[in-house]
């Protein structure tokens, strides 16, 4: 289109431009404040007006590791010299490191039950994505409008009963317990997606395959597959980010052995209050590879974001 | 109701094409790729939902599992419907509600005609803009207390700044008249670029041949804008209502994690409250009840919902 009524002129797109990208400045703030608290001091922190410019530490990273419990010059001394950073890190606010802190547990459960509840969803939406796409199935709405439905649950209303049967099975507080809890969550977004994401394979490519002799399951496996992989890739993006943000049941059905970081991270507290470097750093590790991965995979999260709904 | 519908998705196969195929039919196919998600919904989904609804007419109480379960009937329904602090619950959960979707819709357009101008660099930027609902809403939630300190916090900085105000003269989750505004304030920040990537989505859907149309018969851009951009957007704003509504009717990590409900109970919306029933004072049957009741309410209200949302559609 060499010329066209209906492109904007030079004048309106710098406007409507440089308003997007103030609003854009704006909405990151708070996200560049957290990582900016992150390595901060304490006390600069919490200085008023808030600091801008300041001597990064990692003391808040440090922190969010360990627990450290104070002591008196004396019994300090008596400890001779600190043998390593982190502990020459701590040892100048009058504290000395006594352990490390649950946090990397908490992340390394985010990280498990992340991944499995993932995986399983996939398998489980590929697979009814495919027959919901490709069957004559009965009820077909009816089933997919059930599937969304149980979207519509606040997730405290089904929190009851699941804290009740998971504690007669045996599951409350396991990996395995939630791993099947957050995929039956994400199975909606699952079946959803990938059946869109299929319907718009030819459906010839696997006629034609049927016809060279493959079985109907081989035909899935060698050629819907490979064609439906982006998709794949994107809803289990999709499916993850959402198990790793997730809180309600997380704090409800979980307190040890299987709390994720989202429950645990609010809680980290300082040996003197409330440690605000240290919840910075704990969100920052949390946060940031969640960002890495929308802003590396954009053109391919737009679709999920809005539920497949609205089909390009 | 499971069984049938999975004989008959059998049945729906041509015999004569599962014939053609060797290995597994597409009948045992069929079977094998949705049973196993439906089990699991069933199982994780609607055997708890059943639970609920029959929990909600007993008196039982999970931290008492030796003492009697009675039927207690519609006693439980008639208490939380003539129970006054469920229904300031409710006044707030409906502030909340009205407040994030009419700013999110108006800022969340206005975003998206804006980007719609393609100006160079507008994924990047729309990129940047998407990131907060990206994230763990209990995690950025909680970081959100500390923005909101008066005094050290940024954002009461931001606020002095601008309007000259003193930065710890006001205190945004600890004012009785400010806290909910404090909830509407970052769920509008996380979920605005929801609203505005369904309207991009629509607006890109529109041809733009419609536009030269209307050019060439010398519309002016108000008429333009008023004729064809908002009746074609519409549809795609209300299913991002749609979606907001149900979300935030739900709404639980986030303010849970900012407020608590308080000061007070002032931002007590259902989510917290009901929490509160069920997990605090452990009044299971009660709490169950109440679920149900929120289900219903959200299901019903989406129900009558879309079928506006496909009018819309169909006009």
């Amino acid at each position: 289109m060499s010329y066209s009524v209906t492109e904007p002129s030079l004048r309106q797109k710098w406007f409507a431009g440089s308003l997007v990208v103030l609003y854009a400045l704006i909405t990151i703030l708070p996200l560049v404040w957290i990582i900016a608290t992150s390595f901060k001091t304490p006390a600069d922190a919490i200085a008023y007006p808030p600091k801008t410019f300041f001597t990064p530490t990692v003391e808040g990273y440090v922190n969010v590791f360990t627990t450290r419990t104070r002591l008196s010059p004396e019994q300090l001394q008596a400890l001779g010299e600190p043998t390593t950073w982190y502990d020459k890190l701590v040892r100048k606010d009058g504290l000395v490191i006594s352990g490390p802190s649950r946090f990397s547990e908490r992340f390394t459960n985010s990280v498990i039950i992340g991944f499995g509840s993932t995986v399983l969803c996939i398998v489980l939406g590929t697979a009814a994505a495919y027959a919901f796409s490709r069957f004559k199935v009965p009820l077909k709405d009816d089933l997919l409008f059930f599937i969304l439905s149980t979207r519509m649950m606040p997730p405290i209303a089904v929190a009851i009963p699941i804290f009740l049967m998971f504690r007669s099975l045996g599951l409350s507080d396991t990996h395995a317990g939630m791993i099947l809890l957050y995929t039956a969550v994400n199975l909606s977004l699952s079946v959803w997606l990938l059946k869109g994401f299929i319907d718009e394979i030819p459906i010839e490519y696997e006629e034609a395959a049927l016809i060279d002799g493959y079985t109907r399951f081989q035909a899935f496996y060698k050629v819907v597959l490979p064609q439906a992989a982006t998709g794949i890739a994107s809803t289990a993006i999709f499916c993850l980010i959402f198990a790793w943000n997730e809180y309600a049941f997380a704090v409800l059905l979980t307190s040890g052995n299987a709390q994720t970081a989202p429950p645990f991270i609010p809680t980290i507290i300082g040996v003197s209050g409330q440690d605000w470097p240290a919840v910075a750093a704990g969100a920052t590790l949390f946060l940031v590879p969640v960002m890495v991965f929308t802003i590396l995979l954009r053109k391919h999260l737009l679709r999920g974001i809005t539920f497949g709904a609205v089909r390009k | 109701m499971l069984k049938s519908s999975v004989e008959r998705v059998a049945e729906a196969t041509p015999h004569a094409i599962a014939k053609r195929m060797h290995g597994l039919s597409d009948r045992a196919l069929a079977w094998l790729f949705v049973a196993p998600s439906i089990v699991l919904l069933l199982a994780v989904n609607i055997f708890p939902l059943i639970w609920t609804i029959r929990l909600s007419f007993t008196n039982f109480r999970v931290n008492r599992p030796n003492a009697e379960v009675e039927f207690v009937g519609l006693k439980n329904y008639l208490n939380i419907l003539s129970d006054r602090d469920i229904w300031l619950t409710m006044q707030a959960t409906a502030h909340f509600l009205i407040w994030t979707i009419v700013l999110q819709v108006l800022i969340g357009f206005s975003l998206a005609y804006l980007i719609n101008k393609k100006f160079r660099g507008n994924d990047l930027w729309t990129t940047i803009i998407v990131l907060p609902m990206m994230l763990s809403p209990a995690v950025v939630g909680n970081f959100w207390t500390f923005l909101y300190q008066p005094q050290i916090g940024l954002f009461n900085y931001a606020v002095g700044f601008l309007t000259g105000a003193d930065p710890s003269s006001f205190s945004m989750i600890g004012d009785v008249s400010l806290a909910p505004w404090a909830i509407v304030i970052v769920d509008t920040w996380m979920w605005t670029p929801f609203v505005m990537l369904i309207c991009l989505a629509g607006l890109r859907s529109i041809p733009p041949s419609i536009y030269e149309a209307a050019e060439c018969d010398r519309a002016s851009k108000w008429r333009q804008f008023w004729t064809i951009t908002i009746p074609l957007v519409l549809p795609f704003l209300m299913l991002a209502v749609l979606f907001r509504g149900i979300e935030n009717f739900k709404m639980f990590d986030l303010v849970v994690q900012l407020t608590g409900g308080g000061p007070g109970s002032i931002t007590e919306l259902t989510s917290i409250n009901l929490k509160r029933e069920a997990f605090e004072k452990w009044r299971t049957g009660y709490a169950s009840a109440y679920a149900v009741i929120l289900f219903v309410t959200v299901f019903g209200l989406a129900s009558i919902y879309v079928k506006a949302l496909n009018k819309v559609k169909q006009r």
